[in-house]
């Protein structure tokens, strides 16, 4: 059920009508019919996966609570007779067992996302082996995707952990659990929210709050302005480069590289918008994924404030995990020896990094240009950080960091270096991407761009000059969010300009998106993850 | 805690550690520095401190990272 869709309108209407019509204790469970729904509408088979990652992460941190509740309560029953050392054995003893169930269930659901998302993948690497000393090939195997299953996955496993951490206690009902899992305005592109977080409002009461609805109902409409007027009409000059090889390289690969950009950034954006908006609307607060990322001057920067609810994850459960793991530490310490102790003590964090960027590649798409893109990110990351004495030198010496014009420069210089590692995304092929970048630098086409090639790529003057004043707007309200909420500032000038406002851009979206001949409303770009 | 200083001293020398309670939030550690503090400690300290303590409360001060180090000696 796609978002921009009218059945998905009318199906949140629907479900937002009935929460606010039953008694408030059920309103979660209105919420859980209406996301298995939702669920369901992609594919009643698709149900069984995910009902089976809820059971095996239900019955594993239920029975992990149950050992911490025995533990303490042996430690207290029997503190004065036990030593210290037979405290912490028994401690330790208790905490093997709750490792081992956590260690099982995480690996069988990572076992089954890793099934349906990579078999075909693996399956392809190794016919192409089998080609190449001339032996047969494996037939690929029929398999559906389910819908969201990366992003609920992962969202079960940081569940799953933060029990086994003992930072909250497992939830004992399983239904509401299964809310947490499948909330239908996060499960297909996220944010990968926290139970701790998320569990904070999921489950109500909720009052109708006429402010919160009408800020949702706002937020709504501007993911909707995004995705609608400004990612659905550029994605078609998108297409048209990507497709078009021969004719589109040069100067249209760095257009690519720009346009892309804009459009992800709409796409992705305009979606967690759509999501965020909704829940709010239900009186859930969901965490936000992005903090105006384009305004990043460093990679480092850019990787705080893009997607955050995935780069923390990945942060919390496999880039600290791994770093301070006692084999790194051994090879921190041994490192130090041999390297010296500079550039010794970061080899393990390199490891690391190289480890979480490799797992972030993967996790985005089973196929090698997600993995070369995130490893990408990986060199530019090592690299800058290398070179961090560098740029102390450099600023010690030229003392420009603080002028606006250095600070425009390192906005510039991020924005251009993620955009060029994006095309890996656009031409979904390794050495077609490094050739195609490659001819920026040999193919000299600007005029051809400039005098006829801008109007073939199936956009009017009229498109371009509305994407202009789109993006620009976005730009505005960008800058204006650096000082607080755009919506309570528009709240502040009065309710006749708010709805003014607002119905403008309802008009907005309703006569300059991208639908119509030529157009079709697109599947948001992270749904596929 | 002047061997946990001397640690903190070695990463960022500008910072004055007595008075900064936001090195977390604040982002002056990023997770590159956090990952170098643990290691140090592990020399100094002995103490290996594990992910599940990685939280800004734990390191947005140096006084809050000491009361971690001395917790973890205690409970070892």
């Amino acid at each position: 059920m796609l978002f921009t869709s009218y059945l998905f309108i009318g199906f949140v209407l629907l479900t937002l009508l009935l929460y606010y019509s039953f008694p408030k204790r059920f309103q979660w469970m209105i919420l859980l019919a209406a996301s298995m729904v939702f669920y369901a509408y992609s594919g009643w088979s698709n149900l069984i996966y995910i009902a089976v990652t809820i059971v095996s992460t239900y019955f594993a941190t239920i029975q992990i609570g149950k050992l911490q509740n025995k533990t303490e309560i042996y430690i207290k029953e029997h503190k004065q007779e036990l030593s210290r050392e037979e405290r912490k054995a028994y401690k330790g003893t208790m905490k093997k067992k709750q490792r081992i169930l956590m260690v099982t269930c995480l690996l069988f659901n990572l076992g089954i996302l890793a099934v349906m998302k990579y078999t075909n993948f693996t399956i392809d690497n190794i016919n192409k082996i089998a080609e190449m000393f001339q032996k047969g090939t494996i037939s690929f195997f029929d398999i559906a995707l389910p819908l969201g299953i990366s992003f609920y996955t992962f969202q079960t496993m940081s569940y799953l952990i933060d029990v086994y951490r003992a930072k909250h206690p497992p939830e004992n009902n399983i239904f509401r659990l299964a809310l947490f899992t499948s909330f239908f305005p996060q499960i297909i592109q996220g944010p990968i929210s926290r139970f701790e977080d998320l569990s904070q409002t999921l489950y109500g009461p909720h009052d109708r709050d006429r402010r919160q609805i009408m800020f949702g109902l706002q937020r709504i409409l501007w993911g909707f302005f995004k995705k609608l007027v400004i990612a659905d009409r550029l994605v078609i000059a998108v297409n048209s480069i990507i497709n078009n090889t021969d004719s589109y390289d040069g100067i249209y690969v760095f257009l690519l590289m720009i346009l892309y950009s804009i459009e992800l950034y709409a796409d992705f954006t305009g979606g967690i918008d759509i999501t965020i908006g909704i829940a709010q609307m239900f009186g859930i607060s969901v965490r936000e994924n992005f903090e105006r990322p384009y305004f990043s001057k460093s990679i480092v920067e850019f990787w705080r404030r893009w997607h955050i609810t995935m780069g923390t994850w990945f942060k919390d459960y496999i880039f600290y995990p791994i770093s301070v793991s006692q084999p790194m530490l051994k090879l921190s310490k041994n490192s130090r020896k041999v390297l010296g102790d500079a550039l010794g003590k970061r080899v393990p964090v390199y490891f690391a990094t190289f480890v979480t960027w490799f797992a972030t590649g993967i996790w985005h798409g089973a196929s090698w240009n997600f993995i070369v893109w995130g490893l990408l990110n990986c060199l530019v990351i090592i690299v800058s950080q290398e070179f961090t004495p560098f740029y102390e030198w450099f600023h010690k010496h030229f003392p420009y960091g603080n002028t606006t014009w250095y600070k425009a420069f390192q906005i510039m210089r991020t924005f251009l270096l993620m955009s060029a590692i994006r095309v890996l995304d656009c031409y979904r092929n390794v050495g077609l991407t490094f050739k195609m970048v490659g001819t920026i630098f040999t193919k000299w086409n600007l005029m051809d761009l400039l005098q006829t090639g801008w109007s073939s790529l199936g956009l009017t003057i009229a498109d371009y000059i509305l994407l202009f004043a789109a993006v620009l707007l976005v730009f505005a309200v960008s800058m204006l969010q650096r000082s607080g909420s755009v919506r309570e500032k528009i709240e502040r000038k009065g309710p006749f300009a708010a709805y003014m406002i607002f119905l403008l851009l309802f008009l907005c979206i309703l006569v300059f998106g991208a639908y119509g001949t030529g157009y079709d409303s697109n599947q948001f770009i992270y749904n596929q993850f | 805690m002047n061997e946990l200083l001397e640690i903190l001293q070695d990463l960022h020398p500008e910072i004055d550690y007595d008075t900064h309670t936001q090195l977390v939030t604040g982002k002056v550690f990023d997770s590159f520095d956090i990952v170098t503090i643990i290691a140090e400690v592990n020399d100094t300290f002995d103490v290996t401190i594990p992910a599940e303590e990685i939280v800004e409360k734990n390191f947005d001060s140096a006084k809050a990272l000491y009361a971690l180090i001395t917790r973890l000696m205690d409970e070892d």
